[in-house]
């Protein structure tokens, strides 16, 4: 029996360590993991619990995230609970695999602290990695700071292992910004923790020798279109659960969390959406300019980024009957097209009743500093496409980078 | 042809893709196929032809059309060696009792490796066209090698 790990009221944890303590008190089963900047110290961390009897599941050390994923696939189709870590280079070693955990319905949960893709090679943290993996059929849940990977690891193990959900979900937290930056956490008592997240129910696990069955089937053009169909429905009504989890974590801890935080978007005039740790910074720059400028800015911030939230960024956009203007900040090198959150964004937005300006930001790539004058700077530029009625700027820009004046693309409405 | 050869009637009855197609709504989640319809009890102990192997076991479906070259197997030459039974990679030959009964045709590839390891002079298995008849095959089967004078 795994020991009780003493645990104070309020501790001072970075993001790395807030979510190893995650990972040890669900208590997983199987943990095979490749250590990589910026995440390996929740690699580390559980090694080291593992190691001094905190951990009663099995730890193993594989040769590449690739084989990590793959242990962790094997592990969880033979019916153990499952979880990893990784960041940039070892997500991209690991994507196929990612593909085979979501379509073979694996609820394992995945920690990543976000980091660029080379090349250039850089340890720093931007989207890159979280982008992606978008498409991999894996539930997406977006920490902001070191409380939110400690309470978010935890929530997704309830979600992904849910009867109605079963599919792995991925934790995303920035690298450094979050991962290496110590904060006061409230963690949960062992028990209690133990408690929220459940025991493990296996489905169709591999290790009932009393019901054979084959994992990782081959499917044609004749099966394997009604099976990505159902994934696909799987995921979005995933929804449901997500709700019905944050909701039962409120409950127990007080911490609330929606599929989407809005921030001072009842008047907004102007609003700002993004990802990860520059949430903080932009509801920070939010409040500071509309105390020293009136300027109504709200913050709109997916903490769900897949199943992608088209109905609550709707609401969002729709709560304040004066939105003119919103910006959407891509953490991510686009690689030729508008930035993701912006197509995905403006694809919600476009059946919404406000229908606002909308512009994208590239910023902060490889880890370059967003600042909250720089946060201002982009917020009275909104301000401005509010009051001239049409986007006065390239509908795509680049925050932050140095040379030439770098935009694409105009508005044909004025 | 082969059908029967050990007293079961289902083996390799559905072609591939022959299956009935089921709606996203029916079809199994994360692809998980069972191996046995109803209970299991004992199953390690019964032979292939007992077992009650589901509608998407590869037993039940035939899984050999892109053969283009068979091992045809003449009975009259075989020493029941086993030698085939023990390499063949998709367990293709059909023998019970350490008595060779033939190929499983729903299942064997053509890969050839049966051929390979037969011991016999000349051999009991030989690689034929897929259109080639069997019969024919029989008939015309080389004699004995003799050894090379020295």
């Amino acid at each position: 029996m795994a020991k009780e790990f003493e645990l104070n009221e309020m501790e001072f944890w970075d993001g790395n360590y807030a979510a190893s303590q995650a990972l040890r008190q669900a208590q997983v089963d199987v943990v095979a993991a490749y250590p990589i900047t910026p995440s390996t110290p929740i690699v580390e961390n559980y090694g080291a619990y593992q190691a001094n009897g905190y951990v009663d599941g099995e730890f193993v050390m594989v040769e590449s995230e690739h084989g990590a994923m793959s242990g962790c696939v094997g592990a969880a189709a033979s019916g153990g609970r499952v979880a990893t870590a990784t960041s940039s280079q070892g997500f991209a070693l690991m994507t196929e695999v990612l593909y085979q955990a979501s379509g073979m319905r694996l609820p394992i949960v995945l920690t990543v602290v976000n980091r660029a893709l080379a090349s250039p090679l850089n340890v720093r943290g931007d989207h890159s990695d979280m982008y992606l993996g978008r498409d991999s059929g894996w539930i997406n849940l977006d920490a902001f700071n070191s409380q939110e990977a400690y309470d978010l690891t935890l929530c997704a193990f309830r979600v992904g292992e849910h009867l109605d959900v079963r599919l792995p979900v991925m934790v995303h937290q920035d690298g450094f910004t979050t991962s290496h930056k110590a904060q006061n956490v409230n963690p949960l008592q062992d028990e209690v923790a133990y408690k929220f997240v459940g025991d493990y129910v296996p489905v169709d696990d591999m290790l009932d020798f009393s019901r054979p069955v084959t994992h990782g089937a081959q499917t044609e053009e004749d099966w394997h279109y009604e099976h990505k169909a159902k994934q696909h429905k799987a995921l979005m009504d995933s929804r449901k659960v997500i709700d019905e989890v944050l909701e039962d974590f409120k409950e127990l801890t007080g911490r609330e969390y929606k599929r989407v935080e809005t921030y001072m978007m009842e008047d907004a005039e102007v609003a700002i959406i993004a990802l990860g740790s520059s949430v903080e910074t932009s509801i920070f720059a939010a409040k500071q300019i509309r105390e020293e400028e009136g300027l109504k800015v709200g913050v709109i911030a997916p903490r769900c980024f897949r199943p992608f939230p088209f109905d609550l960024i709707r609401d969002a956009i729709d709560m304040s009957a004066n939105l003119k203007a919103v910006v959407c900040m891509d953490r991510s090198a686009p690689g030729g097209a508008m930035g993701a959150l912006f197509n995905e964004v403006s694809a919600a937005a476009y059946t919404t009743k406000n229908r606002p300006l909308i512009t994208n930001y590239i910023y902060g790539l490889g880890g370059r500093d967003f600042g909250v004058e720089e946060a201002k700077r982009i917020m009275r530029e909104q301000k401005a496409h509010a009051d001239a009625g049409h986007i006065t700027t390239e509908i795509q820009q680049f925050s932050g980078v140095r040379g030439p004046r770098l935009g694409f693309f105009t508005t044909r409405r004025d | 042809m082969s059908k029967g050869l050990d007293g079961t009637n289902k083996r390799g009855i559905l072609e591939l893709g022959a299956e009935e197609k089921k709606g996203w709504d029916e079809v199994p989640q994360g692809v998980v196929l069972n191996s046995f319809d109803g209970s299991i009890d004992n199953t390690a102990f019964l032979k292939p032809e007992d077992r009650e192997y589901s509608e998407f076991n590869s037993y039940i479906a035939s899984v050999a059309s892109w053969r283009v070259i068979k091992p045809v197997y003449n009975r009259d030459i075989c020493i029941d060696c086993q030698n085939c039974w023990v390499w063949c990679p998709d367990t293709s030959i059909i023998s019970r009792d350490k008595q060779m009964l033939g190929i499983d045709y729903d299942h064997c590839k053509g890969c050839g490796v049966c051929v390979e390891v037969c011991p016999t002079n000349p051999k009991s298995l030989l690689m034929f066209e897929e259109a080639t008849n069997n019969d024919d095959a029989l008939a015309g089967w080389p004699e004995k090698k003799k050894k090379a004078k020295k």
